[in-house]
């Protein structure tokens, strides 16, 4: 009889009930088919679609910035995102804060053999969404498989590429002794997320990773004028870190102030809880913006009238120090530095 | 936050500042002593230095769990894990104590021992009913704080007949330390103590009398934060000022004269004195810290695998010794900041951040190169 067999016909993934196996990493029929029903379908744009190993992009006239971030967060899903989001988010942040306006990234997938099809199609959604609302597609990616137990589920290495804006001079060595060091709201929301849920702590409020797409916010400062010339997002090591890498390059120290800095009260109350220091926990939706000191007052103007900056405070000052110390003048009025961090706070945190 | 914002409080901590400004008067300083790390960490992460006229010297005790921890001790930790193949359990500060021949638990680790970094004695109870197969050792460090969770775990795993579980007992006591600098040489230059605060919600105050009714110096007990430093050290210039010797309390909030009363017992029942324990700094010092009663004795490491504790010198570069019992600052150390980091530990008082030394780098160094 004829009509029974269907010569392109293969059963869809069942995505509900369905497991990696090591056959979705082996370039065979499996694989081909997890492309296109799960990460083709979703990422879905004109580049993805050419269907060859790499992207065909159009010219671009300026100079090119490129990122890249590896993400191994456990667990893969907290309030406020999941591995997905924050690898799209994570990227388009490291090349937004160079100055640049984020054009494309490619997603490459590390996938435990037995990892739930049903999660990697909320992982594979998430990533889809983050990148349609940041308007940066995702044009090329790649997947393998490892076997059980050589992997955590999924880890996820994003790359990004942007073309930097005309006249922008953005570098960690840029800042200088009376430079005032702005900050766009609170700290410590990622981190305290991510290790709340991992030991089971509830508060009366939770607390919401700040994973989100910084580069319109990066865009809107840079149009105002200000002269800026420092730009960071402070993720992993948090504030303190990020400041001390800053201090490092440009070879200054700094003074902050700590009544300056804001921290939501259940991050607070979980870092008193586990004897952390929010200035060492871990932000994805923050940044660090270090201008000339006549431009400070604008520059908050601007990134208070932003929805992702509305907290933005002016939190401390650039200033001449042979040694390098970022130091903080305390809510009580003592003064201290702000090293370093020592060791590991909080492993698998982005 | 609620109960605690009181006490970071910056104009009231103005003025007590100038209220310590005002009273301290004498000629010939203050030199008081904070025993505990915790006070060490907060006196550092707020700057409370710049609080005080400078001839009120704040002098850090050896109150730091980890700091005052030999070499010998950590030895026989590492030993279980990589000779005996155990599962050894222990919280966080601990794996990073240097040991003999440049080792650490931290460093076994990556060596291949089975060491585990744990938040409360509940994970190593855990643990040991998760590897029935395995030998489970729970490292247990600390002064009076930390006592009662290792005396609920032990007595625990005797009611469910746990037979893989057992602790290498390294919990010390306060008081014993404190006799123990009274009695050395740096004790005579003290004036007063800041007494310690969650060791004394365990105790109470009524263990501190004998160093104001036999030694002279006044102990006002205080709690964590900035502000309960400070008003400590407020009361104790008013002692001294008045020629008073008394244990105060400033910590009413949550310690008492008798202390917590059911975690004393608990103590008790499950732990009797050692003779006598050596401490990093101290040397050994009688009657100043705890091991398990005899009907507890096969949750006893040191007895089920017949480790005996050897003595091991410090490095000799090292002045870990000297700074434990208040003789000298970390800045006075040769190796400070160079040899001697945080990320680098050669001495104990330069790994937690309630050690002296590690306070000293990290949140005081710049006064130095001012």
């Amino acid at each position: 009889m004829t009509g029974l067999v269907k010569p392109n016909y293969s059963r869809p993934l069942d995505i509900k009930h369905g497991r990696v196996d090591m056959s979705h990493g082996s370039g065979g029929r499996a694989m081909a088919q997890l492309i296109t029903e799960l990460f083709a379908a979703a990422f879905d744009n004109e580049y993805l679609s050419q269907g060859n190993d790499g992207a065909l992009l159009p010219q671009e006239t300026g100079r090119l910035v490129m990122a890249t971030d590896s993400h191994v967060v456990s667990p893969l899903f907290f309030a406020g995102g999941d591995i997905g989001c924050l690898s799209v988010h994570g990227t388009i942040n490291d090349v937004a804060v160079m100055g640049a306006q984020p054009l494309y990234l490619s997603a490459s997938f590390i996938l435990e053999e037995g990892f739930l099809l049903s999660d990697l199609k909320r992982i594979v959604e998430s990533m889809a969404q983050a990148s349609r609302e940041s308007g940066v597609p995702i044009v090329t990616g790649d997947t393998k498989v490892v076997e059980r137990g050589k992997g955590d589920g999924v880890f996820i290495t994003t790359t990004g590429i942007g073309v930097m804006r005309n006249g922008v001079k953005l570098s960690g060595d840029l800042a200088q002794p009376g430079d005032k060091i702005l900050l766009s709201g609170t700290i410590g929301d990622h981190g305290m997320a991510i290790l709340s849920q991992r030991e089971g702590l509830a508060f009366s409020a939770p607390i919401v990773s700040d994973t989100v797409a910084l580069h319109r916010l990066v865009a809107t400062m840079l149009d105002s004028g200000v002269e800026l010339r420092v730009l960071r997002d402070p993720t992993r090591g948090g504030l303190a870190t990020t400041l001390n890498e800053i201090a490092k390059q440009s070879g200054v120290g700094m003074m902050l102030y700590e009544s300056a800095i804001a921290v939501n009260q259940p991050v607070e109350a979980a870092c008193e809880f586990l004897g952390l220091d929010p200035l060492y926990v871990a932000n994805e939706g923050k940044l660090i913006a270090i201008c000339a000191p006549q431009d400070a007052q604008r520059l908050l103007a601007v990134m208070r009238a932003h929805p992702l900056a509305e907290a933005a405070s002016i939190i401390g000052e650039v200033q001449e120090d042979a040694h390098g110390f970022v130091q903080l003048t305390t809510r009580i009025g003592g003064r201290r530095v702000i090293d370093w961090l020592t060791g590991e706070q909080l492993p698998r945190i982005c | 936050m609620k109960y605690i914002d009181e006490f970071r409080n910056g104009k009231l901590a103005k003025n007590i500042s100038a209220n310590i400004a005002r009273e301290a008067t004498s000629l010939s300083g203050y030199k008081l002593m904070e025993f505990c790390g915790g006070h060490t960490h907060a006196i550092s992460r707020y700057g409370l230095v710049d609080l005080l006229p400078d001839h009120v010297h704040l002098i850090h005790g050896p109150g730091c769990p980890v700091c005052v921890l030999p070499i010998g001790r950590v030895d026989q930790s590492i030993f279980l894990a990589r000779e005996h193949g155990v599962i050894l359990c222990t919280y966080a500060d601990t794996l990073r104590v240097p040991a003999s021949d440049n080792s650490s638990l931290m460093r076994a680790r990556a060596n291949g021992a089975d060491v585990r970094m744990i938040y409360s004695t509940q994970d190593a109870l855990k643990i040991a009913r998760e590897y029935p197969d395995r030998e489970v050792v729970f490292l247990a460090i600390g002064f009076e704080t930390t006592t009662p969770p290792t005396a609920w775990a032990v007595r625990q795993a005797a009611f469910e007949g746990l037979k893989n579980f057992s602790i290498l007992c390294d919990h010390v006591l306060t008081p014993a330390a404190m006799h123990a600098i009274l009695a050395g040489e740096s004790g005579t230059a003290l004036d007063g103590f800041v007494g310690p605060a969650h060791v004394s919600t365990i105790i109470g105050s009524k263990p501190y009398e004998p160093f104001a009714d036999n030694y002279g110096k006044p102990v006002v007990i205080a709690g964590f934060e900035p502000l309960d430093v400070m008003q400590a050290i407020l009361m104790l210039v008013r002692q001294i000022n008045d020629g008073r010797a008394m244990v105060e309390n400033e910590f009413t909030r949550a310690v008492t004269r008798e202390g917590n009363l059911k975690a004393k017992a608990l103590v008790d029942e499950v732990f009797h004195l050692r003779d006598t324990f050596e401490w990093r700094g101290l040397g050994s010092v009688p009657n100043s810290a705890l091991k398990l009663r005899p009907r507890f004795s096969a949750f006893d490491a040191e007895l089920k695998f017949g480790v005996d504790y050897v003595a091991v010198p410090d490095n000799r570069a090292c002045e870990c010794a000297a700074i434990l019992r208040g003789q000298k600052r970390p800045q006075e150390c040769k190796i400070f900041g160079t040899v001697c980091t945080p990320d680098n530990p050669v001495g104990s008082c330069m790994v937690s951040s309630e050690g002296s030394c590690a306070a000293h780098y990290s949140y005081g160094r710049f006064r130095e190169s001012a």
